[in-house]
């Protein structure tokens, strides 16, 4: 089981920028998924006016939770599926345990899931003698490594290609250790052979859902690789994990969301495989899995609905919030300490994990405003970063002298006569001790600044002193 | 008449909030923005109630401190027909964030709601409303802009000091690439979370640098301080004001945490 | 089990105030999944066809299929058969058991080998039909049955596919409605997929490579009775 690590951000934060390997690697996300979505946003007229349409359709839905999953499940069943409802994770993964065992699975193939590693379904089939294998790339390079995903969609993009080149020789004992391993084509291949046989010998695959269809009972995969799709059709029984937010009401609202899927995610019109599954195979198919199984989950979904966090729970997994905020980019996913990261971690993490853990996180912000900017949801992000700052403060997680400090603040801004005063001496003291050099390299209190940048001196008088004096123009000198 | 000329000839009734920052920092970002107000047709009031606008208690979770805060500065301003701010972010708490910070008051919203819809930051101000084009004042040299992300994200200042810059005969201004990207400010962000703040700043300075301008200007002095202690501590040549000075052509102050003659 | 959903259920509408919903509210919701309604079509999945055509062969050439257009299906195993050459590739192919695949004059190029059904993964090149091809993204809609193997989908290393031009719609939604008018409301296929180009990742170091775990290469047959012609 992963344990979070987010109640240690500044130190995980501290020891990825000390990192240059996954600085480097990190440089790779300006250029890839930021100029990609500009490009791809730009291209389409009607952009705007989609990321408006796809919002309102989860507002709708959400609004309508409990009956859209009923219809879903109604027709997942009319379909020869089932529906498991879990309230925690505890209880989605004894279902899939269940699951896998009915099935006699002795290895179970794995499609990207975020609810996966949010269940930490992993470690948990393994400690039950069951093999996961994870086929997505990415997953499968940071599976070999025993690591969380750093990225909702491109879970190994804090690693160098020597990095993944060492964990395939470590891990793929039977081929050549003289094998040429150093272009990513050679690895891709290597990768893509392993796997297939794999794939071939499951008993069980698990996917992700981007999208349930209520009108159908259809889920929904979308995926680059392939590998989603290979893990639902080759084995007897397809298990898709789940959270409660992921129904939409029709075929029509999902290609809806579809249209700024891609587009915010990598930059792509269309990713390569959108894939819609409902239920087994039908009598006649050619093939396809015999049995079909959705694992519904809330855990903690339900209780962000009724809460001023709902509007999170729009989020379609595209990424554009992490890759387009240089907090993210400067410490990576893994700072983040648990299985979301980037500003939707900022605001989900909390929510799944306690405030108590996660509450570093929606503070590492200066709300700069850009993943609300790119969300094709049009989620308010840093609102709700400020809500999580609210809670903390409320239940006085706000350090004490921060609290002091802003008691302090608040006592003086609501005296102006006060203000006044302090300012004006403030001004003449600072401005005075700044000297001639008008910066300061050193100031007590306030090192956390000056430890990396000079604090400038004032001018040496306080606007409402000069003007209260009589000054109407500039021209004031310390 | 030119809608420019016709909004131009109305006297406008201001209200200056000159903020914390510029008030404790650098009076002459207030002074210069009176300048400006004034070459714009304005009259100019400094309600002497001001003081800060409770941003830094809102940002903070302190919601209790920032209607205290917020009561007093509507109070204070809501006499005045236009409330103007040298500050994108103060400008945008003012207008995007007051109303909010009075969901469960209805008077209170509604007196925030009014003020919120005269506020603005300066610049905006001067070409939205006042219809400015161009400045009076001159200036000599190669500036780049740094687009603060309240202002840019909140209130849509972006072309506006482009524009008035674009104006000043002899004055040469070269696009800084990423500058909308955050430099690493953000309020408490910067001293509670120094490493990846200096990681931030450290990425703007070089980008600032790359552009061979000798000044960067900006609308919030929260990001000039911080811009303008980098700069100065990597020991580059590039300094820094704000927009406002350059704009009002006042010179007679050494730039931000520069050395006094 | 029975008290998880009871459980789950309970705490949604706990969040959202309120009991179980009333008849209407479901009356409601009933009546938004039966319209159907399509929200937003962008214009540019709403040309006429001949350029929603044009345009499908534009943007699947964008995600690196590669498209040959031939104007009757009886051409479609010599152009097969060139493709192979071209590409180097050897002379055996997958078919799916569609008629409109099997049916082919095949015996026209009888040095290739020809077998069909489902693929257990030694097939390395598949031919298939579509259901659909969508002009706004270059995008083919294949659906699952008796005779549409979706392993044949996925499993070779190269996949040829059939789409005759009149089974272009501009977008999605008309995919859609031709599927519900096929199968009827609310019934779907075992698979419904939706290709885009070839499969790729870019999951190393940002690299992005063909042939991630699906095909490496994607070929479009185009059958278009007028491509011979001018517009």
């Amino acid at each position: 089981m992963h344990t979070p690590t987010s109640h240690a951000f500044k130190d995980n934060a501290r020891r990825a920028l000390g990192d240059p390997q996954l600085q480097q690697a990190m440089s790779h996300v300006k250029k890839n998924f930021i100029e990609k979505r500009a490009k791809a946003a730009a291209r389409l007229p009607e952009f705007e006016a989609l990321r408006d349409a796809a919002r309102s359709i989860k507002d709708h839905t959400l609004a309508n939770l409990d009956i859209y999953l009923e219809a879903y499940e109604a027709k997942v069943k009319e379909a020869g599926g089932h529906v498991h409802w879990c309230a925690d994770a505890e209880s989605a993964r004894q279902t899939v345990l269940r699951l896998c065992r009915a099935a006699k699975a002795r290895t179970v193939t794995k499609g990207k899931s975020m609810i996966g590693e949010e269940i930490a379904i992993n470690d948990f089939l393994e400690e039950n003698g069951i093999t996961p294998v994870e086929t997505d790339l990415g997953e499968y390079i940071i599976q070999l490594r025993h690591e969380l995903p750093s990225h909702i969609i491109a879970p190994a993009i804090h690693l160098t290609k020597e990095q993944v080149a060492d964990a395939f020789r470590e891990a793929h004992t039977d081929l050549d250790p003289n094998r040429p391993l150093t272009e990513p084509r050679d690895m891709l291949a290597e990768a893509r052979a392993k796997l297939r046989d794999r794939f071939l010998k499951a008993d069980v695959g698990i996917t992700g859902a981007n999208f349930l269809i209520a009108e159908t009972g259809s889920s929904v995969i979308v995926t680059n690789e392939g590998n989603g799709d290979l893990t639902q059709i080759l084995p007897r029984v397809h298990i898709v994990l789940a959270s409660l937010e992921k129904v939409v009401p029709t075929l029509e609202d999902a290609s809806t969301i579809l249209r700024v899927l891609a587009r915010s995610a990598t930059g792509q019109e269309m990713s390569v495989y959108t894939t819609f599954s409902t239920g087994p195979r039908r009598a006649d198919d050619a093939d396809g899995p015999d049995e079909y199984h959705v694992v519904l989950l809330d855990n903690g979904r339900s209780k962000m609905l009724g809460s001023e966090f709902a509007e999170a729970l729009r989020c379609i997994r595209c990424g554009a919030c992490l890759n387009h905020c240089p907090v993210y980019q400067a410490v990576g996913g893994h700072a983040y300490g648990w299985v979301y990261s980037g500003p939707i971690g900022a605001v989900l993490n909390p929510a799944l994990i306690g405030v108590e853990e996660a509450g570093d996180l929606p503070n590492a912000s200066t709300f700069c405003g850009r993943c609300e900017s790119v969300c094709p949801m049009r989620i308010p992000l840093p609102k709700m970063m400020r809500h999580w700052r609210e809670r903390e403060f409320e239940r006085h997680l706000t350090p004490p002298r921060h609290r002091l400090g802003l008691k302090l603040w608040a006592f003086l801004a609501t005296h102006p006569a006060l203000y006044r005063l302090t300012a004006s001496l403030a001004a003449r003291l600072l401005g005075a001790l700044g000297g001639k050099r008008g910066r300061f390299a050193a100031l007590p209190l306030a090192q956390g600044w000056t430890a990396h940048r000079d604090m400038p001196a004032p001018e040496g008088r306080s606007f409402q002193s000069l003007w209260a004096a009589g000054n109407r123009n500039a021209g004031k000198q310390p | 008449m030119t809608t420019a000329e016709s909004k131009a000839s109305v006297a406008r009734r201001v209200g200056l909030f000159v903020t914390c920052l510029v008030d404790l920092y650098r009076p002459s970002v207030g002074f210069a923005a009176v300048k400006l107000l004034q070459e714009a047709g304005c009259t100019v009031e400094v309600p002497a109630a001001q003081t800060c606008c409770g941003q830094p208690a809102y940002n903070s979770g302190d919601r209790a401190d920032a209607q205290a805060i917020a009561r007093q500065v509507i109070a204070a301003f809501e006499p005045f027909e236009h409330v103007v701010v040298p500050s994108g972010s103060c400008a945008g708490m003012i207008h995007s964030h007051y109303p909010a910070l009075f969901d469960d008051d209805a008077l209170w919203r509604a007196r925030a709601e009014r003020l919120a819809a005269r506020t603005h930051e300066l610049v905006a101000f001067l070409v939205d409303v006042c219809g400015m084009t161009r400045v009076a004042a001159s200036w000599r040299g190669l500036v780049t802009y740094h687009d603060s992300c309240s202002g840019l994200r909140e209130l849509g200042v972006k072309n506006q000091p482009r524009q008035l810059l674009d104006s000043i005969a002899g004055l040469k201004r070269t696009e800084l690439p990423g500058a909308e990207i955050c430099c690493g400010f953000g309020g408490t962000f910067c001293v509670k979370y120094p490493e990846i703040s200096d990681k931030m700043v450290s990425e703007k300075t070089a980008d600032i640098a790359a552009t061979g301008a000798d000044l960067v200007l900006a609308g919030d002095m929260g990001c000039l301080l911080n811009i303008a202690g980098k700069l100065s501590r990597e020991g580059r040549p590039v300094v820094a004001r704000h927009v406002a000075e350059v704009l009002a052509g006042i010179d007679d102050t050494p730039p931000i945490g520069a050395p006094r003659r | 089990m029975t008290d998880s959903r009871a459980s789950v259920l309970g705490n949604i509408r706990q969040a959202l105030k309120r009991g179980a919903p009333t008849a209407e509210q479901r009356q409601q919701a009933a009546n938004r999944i039966a319209a159907g309604k399509t929200n937003l079509l962008p214009a540019r999945g709403q040309l006429e066809p001949k350029a929603q055509v044009t345009l499908f062969q534009k943007m699947a050439e964008e995600a690196a299929a590669t498209v040959a257009r031939v104007n009757d299906p009886a051409a479609i195993p010599a152009a097969i058969a060139d493709y192979l050459a071209r590409e180097n590739l050897p002379a055996r192919l997958r078919l799916s058991t569609e008629a409109d695949i099997t049916g082919l004059p095949w015996s026209t190029r009888p040095l290739l080998e020809i077998s069909k059904g489902a693929t257990d993964g030694s097939d390395e090149v598949s031919v298939t039909g579509s259901y659909a091809g969508i002009a706004e993204t270059g995008t083919l809609m294949l659906a699952s049955g008796a005779e549409r193997p979706t392993t044949l989908n996925f499993l070779p290393e190269t996949h040829i596919v059939v789409l005759s031009a009149d089974r272009v719609v501009g977008a999605l939604e008309q995919a859609w409605a031709r599927l519900r008018g096929e199968f009827g409301a609310g019934n779907m296929p075992r698979t419904v997929n939706f290709i885009t180009g070839p499969s790729r990742s870019a999951d190393i170091e940002q690299t992005l490579q063909m042939g991630a775990h699906g095909p490496r290469r994607l070929h479009i047959i185009l059958v278009d009775g007028e491509a011979a012609g001018g517009s």
